[in-house]
């Protein structure tokens, strides 16, 4: 499903972020990006994204190269992809339900079933009675959730998360791991990148981690 | 991977949506809108006004356009039976719509009753007023430039002693009208250019206080068109309102000038009442609004919008 072969990514100043990474996550597969900080993890997940492009090598995501994607079919590209982001990301202008239902509404879904997968996607989160608020009414917990909600709400084959339970507390990082083990156990690939390895340690999903830009181990 | 079914109803649903949260944002913020509102208008209700007063003092002007005649005084020694021959000859002229004969004796009458000196005529051993043709020249021969050789060719002819032109300074009021219409095309086409900006700069601001919204809606893979349409929308609500703004402000001008202009036309006994155009701007002036609104907001996001990249 996500293929690295050779992967550099050099910034402007000479330094390299990424250097000759190559790995595979499978179809289906749920799998754990770890590392120090500035170790390249969050790069490697803006190459994901399509937020930024190799320097040298290529990447493979759902049998698209993105190396050679044109600017213009970026936004379908990431159509496919559900990200969950360590501050959430939400539109604090808006409620709940329209944070959610925004992936839909740039589809173009129509008005019904959009009310009917939002629904669906909160109450898999727990958040079904709070889609009239606002996100600063939430709290941080029930705020990625809401991130969550947005991230799977128009069923992506693939879902990513840079550090999602960053700022919880340890029983409120547990549940939201499990939420994302229940997503991937219905066939969606899940590739999370988190420093949080006390908790992942417990978990049976294999882990890819980085040292200055290299695969330093896979277990 | 899902397709968006693309269903047209579905579609202007959307565009209403998008649209109606445009205007929603406006109306949080009030103030600023206003202000926003309240410049564009006054900066379309400048030319629109200028416009206004043009067309009365154009409209005034044509009331006189029977005004512009020629008077022919003829030659003492030019019998009647030339005279009225004259008269229907230069009728066939092209650029003469109509003629009128006055014998001596009509004008020594029409003198007699205008001036009240009859007594003193009577005194006199003849007539000393000479016979006239008036002419009329063709409304579109009304140029200087073409009065003037009409004036030169009638002058001319043997039996004319003196050709005079009256209201010429009829002629020059409506080449004043002219240079001035041009002055307010110019004035508009400027003001037109300033609210392009001003839209343009305010849509700039909107931009750049919703940038870190504009990412996140990135990253969700929303399509640059997607982004721009509630910017779009947020010119064209500036655009139309700004319209309405103006002509509420013209409208609001002119009736306080109309009861000064009801009594000075009074005064000089006249008909005149000022045109107040009302319907057709309340088209127009919106409709300019909406078109520079959503001009200025394209240019603006083109600009803008592509540099807001997640990171």
């Amino acid at each position: 499903m996500i293929f690295f072969t050779d992967v550099y990514k050099r910034y402007s100043n000479r330094f390299e972020a990424l250097s000759g990474l190559s790995f595979h996550i499978n179809k289906g597969e749920m799998a754990f990006l770890t590392g120090h900080s500035g170790a390249g993890k969050s790069t490697l997940l803006k190459l994901i994204a399509l937020i930024e492009r190799s320097s040298h090598g290529q990447v493979l995501v759902n049998n698209q190269n993105l190396t050679r994607l044109p600017k213009r079919k970026i936004p379908y590209y990431r159509r496919q992809i559900g990200i969950v982001f360590q501050d959430h990301n939400l539109l604090h202008d808006r409620t709940v339900f329209d944070n959610v239902a925004l992936p839909l509404i740039i589809a173009g879904e129509n008005h019904r079933e959009i009310g009917r997968r939002v629904r669906a996607s909160l109450d898999k989160v727990g958040l079904l009675g709070k889609e009239r608020s606002l996100p600063i009414a939430l709290s941080g917990g029930e705020q990625q959730r809401v991130g969550i909600a947005r991230a799977v709400v128009n069923r992506p084959p693939i879902l990513l998360a840079d550090e999602p339970t960053g700022n919880l507390d340890p029983e409120l990082s547990r549940d939201i791991m499990s939420l994302f083990e229940q997503f991937n156990q219905v066939g969606t690939t899940v590739f999370i990148a988190t420093h949080d390895l006390d908790l992942i340690n417990t978990l049976p999903h294999r882990q890819i981690t980085l040292d200055s830009g290299r695969l330093a181990e896979q277990r | 991977m899902n397709f968006p079914k693309l269903n047209l109803a579905n579609y202007l649903l959307r565009h209403l949506q998008v649209m109606l949260f445009s205007l929603g944002q406006l109306w949080r913020q009030p103030l600023s809108s206003m202000m926003t509102i309240i410049v564009i208008g006054i900066a379309l209700a400048l030319p629109a006004g200028l416009y206004v007063l043009l067309d009365n003092v154009k409209q005034v002007s044509d009331q006189w356009d029977d005004a512009t005649q020629i008077s022919l005084f003829l030659q003492q020694d030019v019998s009647p039976e030339r005279a009225t021959k004259l008269t229907s000859q230069l009728k066939q002229w092209p650029q003469i719509t109509n003629t009128h004969y006055q014998s001596s004796n009509q004008s020594l009458e029409e003198f007699r009753q205008l001036s009240g000196l009859g007594t003193l005529l009577d005194s006199l051993p003849s007539n000393p007023l000479p016979a006239i043709i008036i002419i009329q020249p063709n409304e579109n021969d009304l140029r200087p430039d073409a009065i003037g050789s009409l004036l030169a060719r009638v002058e001319a002819l043997p039996e004319v002693e003196q050709a005079q032109l009256d209201m010429e300074w009829l002629l020059r009021l409506r080449s004043i009208n002219k240079t001035v219409e041009r002055g307010i095309s110019i004035l508009g086409l400027l003001l037109s250019l300033s609210v392009l900006l001003i839209i343009g700069n305010t849509i700039r601001l909107a931009i750049l206080s919703r940038q870190s919204e504009i990412r996140v809606i990135k990253l969700v893979g929303a399509t640059n068109a997607f982004v721009r349409r509630p910017f779009l929308y947020t010119g064209f609500w500036y655009g139309i309102l700004g319209g309405l703004m103006a002509w509420l402000t013209l409208t609001l001008s002119l009736s306080l000038i109309n009861s000064p202009v009801n009594e000075l036309a009074k005064l000089y006994s006249s008909q005149f009442t000022l045109h107040w155009l009302s319907a057709l701007l309340l088209v127009l002036l919106p409709a300019t609004g909406l078109v520079l609104g959503v001009l200025g907001a394209w240019i603006s996001v083109g600009r803008h919008l592509s540099s807001i990249e997640p990171s």
